[in-house]
């Protein structure tokens, strides 16, 4: 497998074979971790030069379906510790056909620019005409319109939010796919780079046509007939609100609440009656989950006039710009979710941020003359506005908005309902302990690290501290595999140790289910150490008081608990690392 | 007398509106030659100028009188029996005249220059999730 390491304050670019880390540590997040450890002094600045984002993915791309996602590694901005986000759209495809396991981009150009990849040549394009157009929507038909590789190819670009440094920007790509949270579009806005196109067409013979051809069949029957993608192939993500509110685990109004009187209203059986127009796929997805809403929007001022806009949908932004904001109209919501697609927002982080900032108005610890425009839950048009200033920055507030709910609390107050989980923004879930626990030592404090939200669902009486969090850490290690491989998290019913053993062989490589979960495990630790070397302590972790007050499905939570856990977890995982 | 006539088969559309992008289509076209990518492949799922607008495939149409197999100057393409061409790779120069006279821009360049296109077999029809393709008889 070949890595290529383009350096923008040189434009230069080199390509080297390396076979040896893609044997030894899988792909994916597994390579992305050595690649930043090798290119990357952890202690530099994350929005200065030094940064180093690397983009990796495995060897099942472009072999079997589902292997879509591509891992991005840097240093976040938002947290100022390790960054990681996964996207699918094309970008893994397209990376695979071009000849590499990954790509690597260090330096800081001195004039706006984009790359192109095509191939084994790489193109250093002048971006200073595209360069302040905030709508990564119209960012993303310009490169395309003008690049060539329709079809085979990734264009990754940022919008307004990456060129104003939000913390929290996105790199979006293939309109609606995105490397969201942690800030990856801030690193791209810190190095003048506005987008990075790869084309790749090419091929690799396979060793054993017959026993591969026989695999491949047998994972996309699972991944069709069974139930263990059925989720994603109705309603899609968003067939979570109404569950969820049942629960008592939507987070509403800055978690004021967990049930949300609307969420019927804006739940993934109401958009798609109502709403959704059309469904597209990431490269080599059967499922074809990416759910696209019309919007029918009258002119303002011009009667039989209409604009049609199409916007994707999933849980997450549902949650965050919806029930967190109290917002219950399906429009409305459509219209926060479009905004924030535009400004290549991350959609949690701006929701949490906006929500914490309404509370704290509520209360006074701010005024408008901070905010600008009067929040208030429910208000659709006065978050649109908001959402415009966090990307514009006009005031100090919104300048320190831009960078965070941690940051912003800790200069307005208001700690106590500012959502942040090791400084990043609260995901949609307040199920329960392992909920919480999860965010907290989830390496990414992320949802989807080890799924706790997934987990308190199936607990039926509460355990030990210590039981949730060694079966938390359990299903993070074994994520570490499905990462590497780059195989999308709602395949992991598919691609079980079994059959990722047999994937494995029909490509030449031995392998076995213990094998590969020794290799997560391993993956794990190493992510931790690098974690650690880039500054992170357990002992920093905040406890945001909300969640303690707020009824979850188990309940209300005991500070103690979580307390216990996270002494357990830095005692048995993180200290014999240091 | 009833005479049985072998009709001959091609890649058809049944209903383009479905399609996701999903690509599976011209990942079997690969596969069916033996290679995991889409060097070979002679199908090409795009995006409508962005994905809000939805996608497409291009392949060939099968012309009953294909101007690509006109411009070949060493007969690499033949018209097939049913509309589109046969491809000899061993004869094909790469001078890429094919890829410019294929209206519709269906003759793909390989890595190494050599055209990529449907020849009709019908693989990837088996592939599509969502009935965007099928595999038809249609008259000689
Ligand atoms: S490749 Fe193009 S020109 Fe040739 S037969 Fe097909 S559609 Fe016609
Ligand atoms: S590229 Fe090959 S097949 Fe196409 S016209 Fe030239 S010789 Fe013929
Ligand atoms: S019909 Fe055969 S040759 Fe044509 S695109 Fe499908 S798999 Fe490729
Ligand atoms: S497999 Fe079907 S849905 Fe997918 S890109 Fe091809 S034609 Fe479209």
């Amino acid at each position: 497998m070949k890595v290529l390491k383009i350096d923008l304050s040189k434009y230069r670019y080199e390509v080297e074979d390396r076979k040896d880390l893609f044997e030894e540590w899988i792909g994916g997040t597994g390579v992305a971790v050595q690649l930043l450890k090798e290119e990357m002094d952890l202690r530099v600045d994350p929005l200065s030069e030094k940064n180093v984002i690397v983009f990796a993915i495995g060897p099942f791309t472009p072999a079997y379906p589902l292997a879509s996602k591509t891992v991005a590694m840097f240093k976040s901005p938002l947290t100022g510790n390790l960054g990681e986000s996964h996207a699918g759209g094309r970008t893994a495809t397209a990376i695979a056909n071009a000849g590499y396991g990954a790509i690597v981009i260090k330096g800081k150009s001195k004039k706006p620019i984009y790359i192109v990849v095509h191939n084994d040549k790489v193109y250093f394009r002048d971006a200073r005409v595209i360069w302040n157009i905030a709508d990564s929507l119209i960012v993303g038909r310009i490169i395309a319109e003008r690049e060539s590789g329709r079809g085979i190819r990734t264009v990754m670009r940022i919008g307004g939010a990456g060129n104003k440094l939000v913390r929290y920007a996105c790199v979006t790509t293939e309109t609606y796919r995105h490397f969201g949270r942690l800030g990856l579009g801030a690193v791209f806005g810190s190095k003048n780079l506005k987008g990075l196109v790869v084309i790749g067409r090419g091929s690799r013979r396979i060793p054993d046509r017959h026993k591969y051809k026989e695999v491949y069949e047998k994972i996309l029957k699972l991944a069709l007939e069974s139930d263990a993608m059925k989720k994603y192939h109705l309603l899609g993500t968003a067939v979570n609100v109404n569950p969820l509110n049942q629960l008592k685990a939507l987070p509403t109004k800055n978690l004021k609440d967990t049930r949300f009187e609307k969420a019927e209203e804006i739940s993934g059986e109401a958009l798609a009656e109502h709403n959704l127009g059309r469904r597209v796929a990431c490269s080599h997805c059967p499922i074809a989950c990416i759910h696209i809403a019309a919007l029918r929007i009258p002119y303002e001022t011009e009667p039989y006039f209409y604009k049609t806009i199409m916007i994707s949908y999933d849980y997450e932004p549902i949650y965050a710009l919806g029930s967190m904001l109290g917002i219950g109209s399906r429009e409305g919501l459509l219209k926060l979710i479009h905004k924030v697609e535009v400004y290549g927002l991350d959609a949690m982080s701006t929701g949490v941020c906006l929500a914490w900032a309404t509370e704290a108005l509520e209360r006074g610890l701010i005024t408008e003359k901070e905010t600008l425009v009067k929040l208030s839950f429910g208000d659709v048009d006065a978050y649109l506005k908001a959402i415009d200033y966090i990307v514009k920055q006009p005031n100090e507030f919104y300048r320190v908005l831009a960078q965070g709910v941690e940051k912003a609390s800790e200069v307005y107050g208001g700690k106590e309902f500012a959502l942040a989980f090791g400084k990043n923004e609260m995901p949609g879930y307040h199920v329960g302990y392992a909920t919480h626990i999860g965010y907290l030592i989830g390496l990414r404090h992320s949802h989807l690290d080890n799924a706790g939200y997934s987990l308190d669902q199936k607990l039926k009486e509460i355990p030990k501290p210590q039981e949730i969090v060694d079966r938390l850490v359990k299903e993070e290690e074994w994520r570490q595999v499905l990462s590497s491989l780059v195989v999308c998290f709602f395949a992991r019913g598919v691609y079980k140790p079994e059959i990722v053993a047999e994937a494995f062989e029909a490509l030449g490589y031995e392998t076995s289910p213990e094998e590969l979960k020794m290799k997560g495990e391993k993956i794990y630790r190493e992510k931790l150490r690098l974690k650690i070397k880039m500054g992170f302590d357990p002992d920093s972790l905040r406890l945001p008081r909300r969640i303690f007050e707020t009824e979850c499905f188990h309940g209300k939570l005991k500070e103690e608990y979580i307390k216990e856990a996270l002494r357990y977890w830095k005692e048995r995982y993180v200290l014999p690392l240091v | 007398m009833i005479i049985i006539i072998d009709m001959p088969k091609r890649l058809v559309i049944k209903d383009i509106e479905k399609c996701v992008g999903c690509g599976l289509c011209m990942f079997a076209c690969s596969r069916r030659h033996g290679e995991i990518g889409n060097d070979y492949s002679g199908i090409l799922p795009v995006s409508l100028s962005g994905f809000e607008r939805g996608a497409t495939v291009i392949f060939c149409r099968a012309c009953k009188e294909p101007p690509c197999a006109q411009v070949c100057p060493t007969n690499a393409l033949t018209p097939r029996k049913g509309g589109g061409v046969v491809y000899r790779e061993d004869l094909c120069i790469g001078c890429k005249n094919c890829m410019e006279a294929c209206t519709i821009g269906a003759i793909f360049e390989r890595r190494n220059g050599k055209p990529a296109l449907c020849i009709h077999c019908g693989y990837c029809a088996n592939y599509c999730p969502h009935g965007v393709l099928g595999f038809e008889e249609v008259e000689a």
